[in-house]
């Protein structure tokens, strides 16, 4: 009994204080906003008496600033740069969060000095797609946040809205693969499932100490099946690939409409769309079959957008000639196929198939799991190439991980590669990268070393793990 | 080929050995190889493979050639015994999503225990041929439980292709306890071991002539049918082994006390996360284990403690461990998955495999543990003559086979996959469209 007491009063008392603490929160969002308002506009007499932050004003910003770090020389190393080069016995310098310089014969003073004798360099490993934190583990009913499956259109919401900060999976990613960055998308239940979020991967408290400064948004469509099998099934529009298509085209001749009227209401979805339309908010369509990739670079002529990148794209290889001249890339998975109708035709050599046509190749995850190894993925795929005649550079295999997905993300003038400037993401590997036998054994996210596989006291430990069993294990 | 059906009968290995078919057998002796035995041991470098009637004669260094068989100089290459896969769904779905083509699981069914995956194998599965071009050559094959806690009876199958896919059928029965159980059985646990208890107890009491319950039902849905009773006799007996489906160590430790009651249960755990955690309870009980490789997230309440280290650590407390093969997004992932354990050995306090321990969980335990101890996924005298020519190491992610063998008959390694990648190795279409071209 008393317990219950106990726990009911302060639920009670909670709920007052949220109470208290949203209307100070509105007050002082309204004070902002109506300042900054009634000094940018001179000839109103009169400023709103309520307005909401624009996207201008950038609500949710990211909190995220870098760690500390050490001035580190990698030397001695086999470094990937991440935009196609590779230097053997080469050297990598980073301080002060950022890449200083990389080369052979560099001087090292005033750096801690490792040894990479026998061992490789490669920029922090980027996946492209990913849903950790919108679909975190444990994979329970109440977790499952990454899909808005109640409209086929929800241009509306947020992905960063459903981020749990402390999804094991990003420490896994971090420690097993490397991984330095990533988006996270919503579900491919909508036609147009919402904007998307880049994420440094550093564990922090809340997702605003993730989100990656300066990336822009992503918005995630699909194609196929999805949409149309989940609405289908309910009885609504869309129950065809046809419905698919004539849904979103109206979709987007509305938010033209929106975007040409001069004083509308507010609408969070059209924003997000004329976002899309200006080409600040960059396209990520969930799309396997060839024939479905043509039509829909179609409709974004049509309706006057551009497509970044196809994802899963699993039909590719069909198309890679369109997919170069429409400058779309293709982020995929190495070796899934066979799993639903319209991934049947996958086949290993589709990355290598796409680079022969000169076409963007990003390898991506979709998955808790196979995140962890992307540079075992991308190889699988270099290989395939390599048997279908096909040769292609491991300094560009660790290109389709890094930089490809750092340009189809907006990052690329940032990180994704090793270059003086650019933030100090870096991995240190045990051996070949693209070898089943190696391992990340140091990560630097903007220069400081956030695992190490050699001590365990740089091993993130997620809050969720603390007290169950396996806490701070090798994972 | 098919082998002998003999349901229950286990140590095969003569029963395998005469029924291979000796008139489609090659006799394939491979020399200059770097060999893996398949048994536990590290590769040996210029080896010789002697396969005679469709079964291993002699492998290893030192191993004198037939005079009468024309040797095939593989140039170092490596050679290894065929894969054996468990546990697998090879050979009975086409697409996952597409239900019609998917036999997996039977949610609609009156019937569990009784389910048989024999008679539904289909040789010419596409998962088939791209497991064969993945050097899988045999399989244990299963449909996974739906309607009940039981999945029903797997059959251990060959990837040849040819008519006869099942070696055996009726080899195993699944039952998933655990939380997936628990909400078959009806939202606990609690259910799912009250369930496991009756329909063994009745299937022990039909054993005796004295049918008790004509069956047990919840909401209209048979949990366990007279069928099923009937089926699980065998398990009872422990004629049949069981599979049993758990993750947490609590719950594996549940499991070792069933034999406290039904004490000829032979008992395999499959998924075991947190196996480690209990590996010396493991070993005692003397049950093996089909364990994921590489699971290290807490998916689930039951998994909490999953780490790649788990093979590991149960292998050093002397448990037969065999990577699950169930799940895999490509039949290739499985020598993959095993790769990966040796990766561990250089990470300070994890615990991997060796590389002869590691792919012997992809190769000989789980053909033992299958029933095929030293006759299957190994290269030992009088093994099935299933050899595969691997174009690099087995276990690295850029390495495929360039030949595979299985009972001394070479296969093809096309299918629907390699004749896309002809297909589309160009995009020219300037003649004719890609229709034509095949």
């Amino acid at each position: 009994m008393a317990r219950r007491r106990a726990s009911t009063l302060p639920g009670m008392m909670r709920g007052a204080a949220l109470a208290a603490l949203a209307s100070a929160l509105a007050l002082g969002a309204c004070a902002t906003t109506g300042t900054a308002s009634a000094a940018s506009d001179d000839d109103d007499d009169e400023a709103p008496r309520f307005a909401a932050m624009t996207e201008a004003d950038g609500p949710f910003a990211s909190t995220y600033q870098r760690y500390p770090g050490r001035p580190t020389a990698l030397v001695n190393a086999t470094i990937f740069d991440g935009a196609g080069g590779m230097i053997e016995g080469g050297t990598v310098l980073f301080r002060d969060g950022e890449v200083v310089a990389v080369g052979t014969a560099l001087s090292t003073d005033g750096y801690d000095v490792i040894d990479a004798s026998g061992k490789y360099v490669t920029p922090g490993i980027i996946d492209i797609h990913s849903h950790l934190g919108d679909y975190p583990s444990p994979s329970v009913d109440a977790h499952a946040d990454g899909n808005e499956a109640t409209s086929p259109t929800t241009p509306e919401v947020w992905a960063e809205h459903s981020v749990w900060p402390q999804d094991p999976g990003f420490s896994r990613a971090l420690a097993n693969g490397g991984i330095t960055a990533l988006q996270i998308l919503p579900g491919s239940a909508n036609l147009m499932g919402g904007r998307s979020v880049t994420l440094k991967n550093v564990p922090a408290r809340t997702v605003q100490g993730m989100k990656f400064p300066g990336a822009p948004y992503g918005f995630k469509m699909a194609c196929g099946e999805n949409p149309k099998r989940v609405y289908g099934n309910r009885g609504r529009m869309p129950s065809t690939r046809m419905g698919n298509f004539a849904l979103n085209r109206q979709t987007w001749y509305d938010a033209i409409d929106y975007g040409n009227s001069e004083d509308p209401d507010r609408d969070l979805a059209k924003e997000t769309l004329v976002g899309v339309l200006e080409g600040d908010i960059l396209v990520h369509n969930h799309c396997y079959r060839a024939d479905e990739m043509a039509l829909v670079m179609d409709m974004a002529k049509e309706v006057g957008y551009r497509v970044t990148a196809f994802h899963h794209a699993v039909e590719a290889y069909k198309i890679g000639d369109l997919l170069r001249e429409n400058e779309v890339c293709s982020a995929i998975w190495a070796d899934w196929y066979g799993f639903k109708m319209e991934a049947y035709d996958g086949i290993l050599e589709n990355a290598a198939y796409l680079q022969r046509e000169g076409a963007c190749v990003v390898i991506h995850s979709d998955d808790q799991n196979d995140i962890q190894r992307l540079n075992q993925e991308a190889a699988k795929a270099q290989a395939a190439g390599r048997r279908a005649g096909i040769e292609i550079s491991d300094a560009t295999t660790i290109q389709w991980i890094t930089l490809n997905a750092a340009k189809a993300m907006g990052i690329d003038e940032m990180t994704g590669s090793l270059e003086a400037g650019k933030m100090a993401d870096v991995v240190l590997w045990n051996g070949d990268p693209l070898s089943v036998y190696s391992r990340p054994e140091k990560v630097w996210v903007d220069g400081a070393l956030l695992f190490d596989m050699m001590d365990r006291s740089r091993r993130p430990v997620s809050d969720f793990e603390l007290g169950q069993p396996g806490e701070g294990d090798v994972k | 080929m098919r082998s002998v059906l003999t349901a229950g009968l286990l140590g095969a290995a003569s029963a395998l050995v005469i029924a291979s078919s000796p008139l489609a057998a090659q006799d394939v002796v491979i020399t200059n190889a770097t060999i893996a035995i398949g048994d536990g041991t590290e590769p040996i470098e210029n080896g010789t493979v002697v396969i005679r009637g469709g079964t291993v004669v002699a492998a290893g260094a030192g191993v004198a050639t037939p005079a009468d068989v024309p040797a095939m100089d593989a140039g170092g290459a490596w050679v290894t015994p065929g894969l054996f896969a468990t546990v697998s769904t090879l050979g009975i779905w086409d697409v996952s999503a597409v239900s019609e083509s998917n036999d997996q699981r039977a949610g609609g069914s009156p019937f569990s225990a009784a389910l048989d995956t024999a008679p539904i194998v289909n040789p010419n599965s596409q998962h088939i041929l791209i497991g064969r071009s993945a050097g899988v050559t045999r399989a244990a094959a299963a449909t996974l439980p739906s309607a009940s806690i039981f999945g029903g009876q797997g059959a251990i199958i060959d990837l040849d292709g040819d008519a006869t896919p099942v070696m055996r059928e009726k080899a195993f029965q699944m039952v998933v306890l655990g939380e997936a159980g628990g909400r078959i059985a009806g939202g606990s646990r609690a259910a799912a071991f009250a369930l496991f208890h009756a329909a063994l107890r009745e299937a022990a009491a039909l054993g005796a002539g004295m049918p008790r319950t004509p069956e047990i039902a919840q909401d209209g849905e048979v949990m366990l049918s007279r069928f099923d009773a009937e089926a699980l006799r065998s398990v009872v007996s422990g004629e049949q082994k069981l599979y049993v489906w758990v993750e947490r160590a609590s719950d594996i430790r549940s499991v070792l006390a069933l034999r406290e009651e039904f004490a000829n249960l032979d008992l395999v755990l499959v998924g075991a996360s947190e196996g480690w955690m209990v590996a010396g309870d493991i070993a005692s009980a003397g049950v093996p284990v089909i364990a994921d490789s590489l699971d290290d997230l807490p998916s689930s309440f039951e998994q909490l403690a999953a780490t790649q280290s788990n093979i590991g650590r149960m292998v050093d407390a002397g448990v037969k461990v065999a990577i699950n093969s169930a799940g895999l997004n490509h039949s290739h992932r499985l020598s993959q998955y095993a790769g990966n354990l040796v990766a561990l050995n250089k990470v300070p306090g994890a615990s991997g495999l060796s590389w002869g321990e590691a792919f012997a969980a992809i190769s000989s335990v789980p053909a033992s543990i299958s029933g095929y101890d030293g006759s299957a996924g190994v290269l030992a005298p009088g093994a099935v003559g299933d050899v595969v020519v691997w174009d690099g190491d087995p276990l690295e992610v850029t390495s495929v086979p360039t030949q595979v063998y299985i009972g001394g008959v070479e296969q093809s390694l096309d299918s629907h996959q390699s004749r896309l990648r002809e297909r589309y190795r160009d995009l020219d279409e300037s003649m004719l469209p890609k229709a034509y071209d095949w």
